[in-house]
């Protein structure tokens, strides 16, 4: 009985969706209770998850890992999840389709992502990611009037379970390599099989299947256009908890060699995938003319950062990636946050020059999604600088300059189109005449997020010590 | 030649004509029913790997059910043929088949290289064992007992999601 | 067991790449899924090999797991089609492309 104890959070996420269930069935005002339920259902999963923070320890037959890092994972996805249900209430009514069932699939979407987080057994990866993704897949498709959201499910659906071939295919080979689906036990004995071909061989189809999950380079197609078609709530969820569970389950999987010395075998393939998704992504979305594109390609970059942490395959590199992952996640929902109230009915009011006269028309919004935009381009003092300043540094340490150098030059070609943004904001004139409506849930979603975006950036000491500390 | 030998070869090529019927057939229809040729000859080798338990779910699930499904969907939608497989864009089919055959070699090297049978000493009272309900039964409610509860999570978001996606009307 | 594993293996690779081939050249949606039923399939005969070669039934449990989640995919797979063909009658993957591909 002690080992619920552990699992608390996961319990009242549980808990919640199948209350919400009920709701949604027996209560005819469930429209209005719905959201303000499922948000207090992620607060307490997310609170609890930071209460017990101290508490390591692994439960259920070695399948599940509680406290740490986990839990700080947990904290981040239950927090963003409930910033992306406070943006949703507005949202939804602007495409008139509100059905209970989007805040079910929210609600069993985090429980996929943080047992993904807390997996300690191949099985319980496989478990969290389908279930994730199978909320992913409907979600993506919920405006379901709308071709365009149909399209991008049905893409996001098809290159997914692709993706998933290849994973329970390495999982297979991984499997027989080493008679034992446990990560302990993979962790423990990885020199023993380093050099069983098909034991990698195994691992870099898992690796590719997840490569797939946090939107890296030969596996980006799916990116633009799912960002694109599906709401702009699910893609701020898509883009940042689904990016962090898949990291999570990274880490995990390839902890032994993240953290064990002279085991970094696949320290050449993270740095191409690395150079590869930042340069590519910073440079196509200078092309782009829609907000929801160009913030996918800029998430494709952001991988490429996240993953130079992976190359450089050190206790440093591991905690970069986990503050850098929180700080993106309160970045990438914020603006996510202000391009869905400002979206008009009917897809409206998507293209960057929309924003230009912001700064006029509405002088808080492009404030904050000014300070949005300077910590997306990575500049002092918010908390992307932080992110990508930690990865840079655990790169050098790994004797990985030339992998921080090709970063910078990324970064600097990023800031580019992120203050394009700010330019049209605040010195053109607006072209078209549209008026915005008030979102006041919205608005306070937003807020939320950028001050924690200034938060991690003032005090990124404190956590990162929190991190590194748990990290090793 | 002994009966598993026998067996294994004819199960083994009806798995695999049959995949490639699925992959180059222009019919659905036609392309569905190879699909379950191909699940019954996986459940043929199963047996032969003394895997009862999963041979059985294999035909249950998906023979069974997940064919099912697909047929219906087919019978639904009516989608008209496609044109013949290498009809249309003749150079990228191509290219598609010889890099897959060329991972195929690969792969194939990678097995042979690694010769996973001199690391193994199957034992065949293990195998059979191995294969029982009681065995998996044993494990997926003791050890696995975490998995087996967010299964049951993944079908409740699965068909929470069809629901949505698929329902005719709302309200 | 006379037969070697790395037949079983060998096999289960061709029709992984089978799966694959489907998936890249097929354009009819449907086709397109069952070629990644195929690929699931063929992992499943892999895992099914190494568990009864080794005499542990971590595997078997593992294509238990692999045949819940192709259940929970296809059910909204099948839906998400019915989506699509609602809405454009037609499930070709080269005619749904308002956005880029």
């Amino acid at each position: 009985m002690n080992e619920f104890y552990y699992i608390i959070p996961f319990i009242i996420l549980a808990a919640g969706i199948l209350i919400s269930l009920v709701i949604e069935m027996y209560f005819t005002s469930s429209e209005k209770i719905l959201p303000w339920f499922s948000i207090l259902t992620f607060l307490a999963s997310g609170f609890s998850a930071l209460f017990l923070v101290n508490n390591v320890k692994v439960v259920f037959e070695n399948m599940l890992m509680s406290g740490g890092n986990v839990n700080f994972f947990i904290f981040i996805f239950n927090l963003g999840a409930a910033l992306v249900t406070l943006l949703s209430i507005d949202y939804i009514k602007k495409y008139h389709t509100y059905y209970g069932e989007y805040y079910i699939l929210l609600m069993s979407s985090v429980l996929g992502m943080s047992l993904m987080a807390g997996a300690k057994d191949l099985i319980v990866i496989f478990m969290g990611l389908e279930i994730m993704s199978v909320c992913f897949y409907a979600l993506a498709g919920i405006n379901r009037n709308k071709l365009k959201a149909n399209e991008a499910s049905l893409k996001y659906f098809l290159l997914g379970s692709f993706a998933t071939g290849f994973l329970v295919y390495g999982m297979a080979l991984v499997y027989g390599s080493m008679q034992n689906t446990s990560l302990e036990y993979l962790f423990l004995n990885f020199t023993k099989f380093n050099t069983n071909i098909l034991f990698l061989a195994g691992l870099l189809f898992i690796l590719f299947g997840l490569s797939f999950k946090i939107a890296a380079f030969p596996f980006h197609m799916w990116v633009p256009d799912v960002y694109q078609g599906s709401a702009t709530t699910v893609s701020a969820l898509m883009s940042t908890g689904g990016k962090a569970a898949a990291f999570s389950a990274i880490i995990v999987s390839f902890a032994s060699v993240l953290t064990v010395v002279n085991t970094n075998v696949f320290a050449p393939y993270f740095g191409a995938i690395a150079v590869f998704s930042m340069l590519f992504g910073s440079i196509v979305a200078i092309a782009q003319t829609d907000i929801k594109r160009m913030m996918a390609y800029s998430s494709i970059a952001h991988a490429g950062y996240m993953t130079i942490g992976l190359a450089s395959g050190n206790s440093y590199g591991v905690s970069g990636i986990i503050f850098y992952l929180a700080a993106y996640t309160f970045m990438n929902i914020g603006a996510f946050g202000i391009i869905s109230i400002v979206e008009g009915k009917n897809d409206t009011n998507l293209t960057i020059k929309s924003y230009a006269g912001l700064a006029n028309k509405k002088p808080i919004l492009a404030g904050l999604l000014a300070i949005i935009m300077f910590s997306l381009a990575g500049l002092p003092p918010f908390a992307g600088f932080f992110g990508k300043y930690y990865i840079f540094i655990a790169a050098v340490k790994a004797k990985l300059t030339w992998l921080a150098i090709v970063g910078v030059i990324s970064s600097a070609i990023s800031v580019y189109f992120y203050i394009r943004i700010i330019v049209l904001m605040y010195f053109k004139e607006s072209e078209e005449d549209f008026v915005i409506e008030n979102s006041n849930t919205g608005l306070l979603s937003v807020i939320i997020a950028v001050l924690f975006v200034i938060l991690l950036g003032i005090a990124p000491n404190s956590v990162i010590n929190l991190i590194s500390y748990f990290a090793k | 030649m002994s009966l598993e030998i026998t067996l294994f070869v004819i199960f083994a090529l009806a798995a695999a004509v049959s995949a490639v019927m699925v992959v180059t057939r222009s019919n659905p229809v036609i392309a569905a029913l190879f699909l379950v040729v191909n699940f019954g000859s996986l459940a043929g080798l199963f047996l032969t790997l003394h895997a009862q338990f999963i041979a059985v779910t294999e035909i249950i699930v998906y023979a069974g059910a997940i064919m099912v499904l697909f047929l219906f969907v087919i019978m639904l939608i009516k989608p008209e043929n496609e044109q013949k497989f290498l009809a249309v864009n003749k150079k990228i089919k191509l290219t598609a088949v010889f890099l897959a055959a060329l991972i195929l070699v690969q792969i194939a090297y990678i097995i042979l290289f690694a010769n996973p049978s001199a690391r193994l000493n199957p034992d065949l009272n293990a195998s059979v064992q191995a294969g029982t309900i009681e065995s998996i039964g044993t494990l997926i409610f003791t050890k696995y007992i975490l998995p087996f509860e967010a299964a049951g999570y993944l079908l409740l978001a699965a068909t929470i999601g069809a629901l949505v996606l698929a329902k005719k009307k709302f309200e | 067991m006379t037969i070697p594993i790395e037949y079983y293996l060998i096999l289960s690779g061709f029709m992984f790449l089978t799966g694959v081939v489907g998936v890249l050249t097929r354009r009819n949606a449907i086709v397109v899924f069952m070629s990644i039923e195929l690929m699931l399939n063929s992992a499943d005969l892999t895992f099914v090999a190494f568990s009864s070669y080794l005499g542990n039934s971590i595997g078997q449990v593992f294509v238990f797991f692999v045949m819940t989640v192709a259940a929970a995919e296809a059910a909204v797979g099948l839906a998400i089609i019915i989506a699509v063909f609602r809405n454009k009658k037609t499930v070709n993957i080269d005619e749904i492309n308002i956005l880029k591909w």
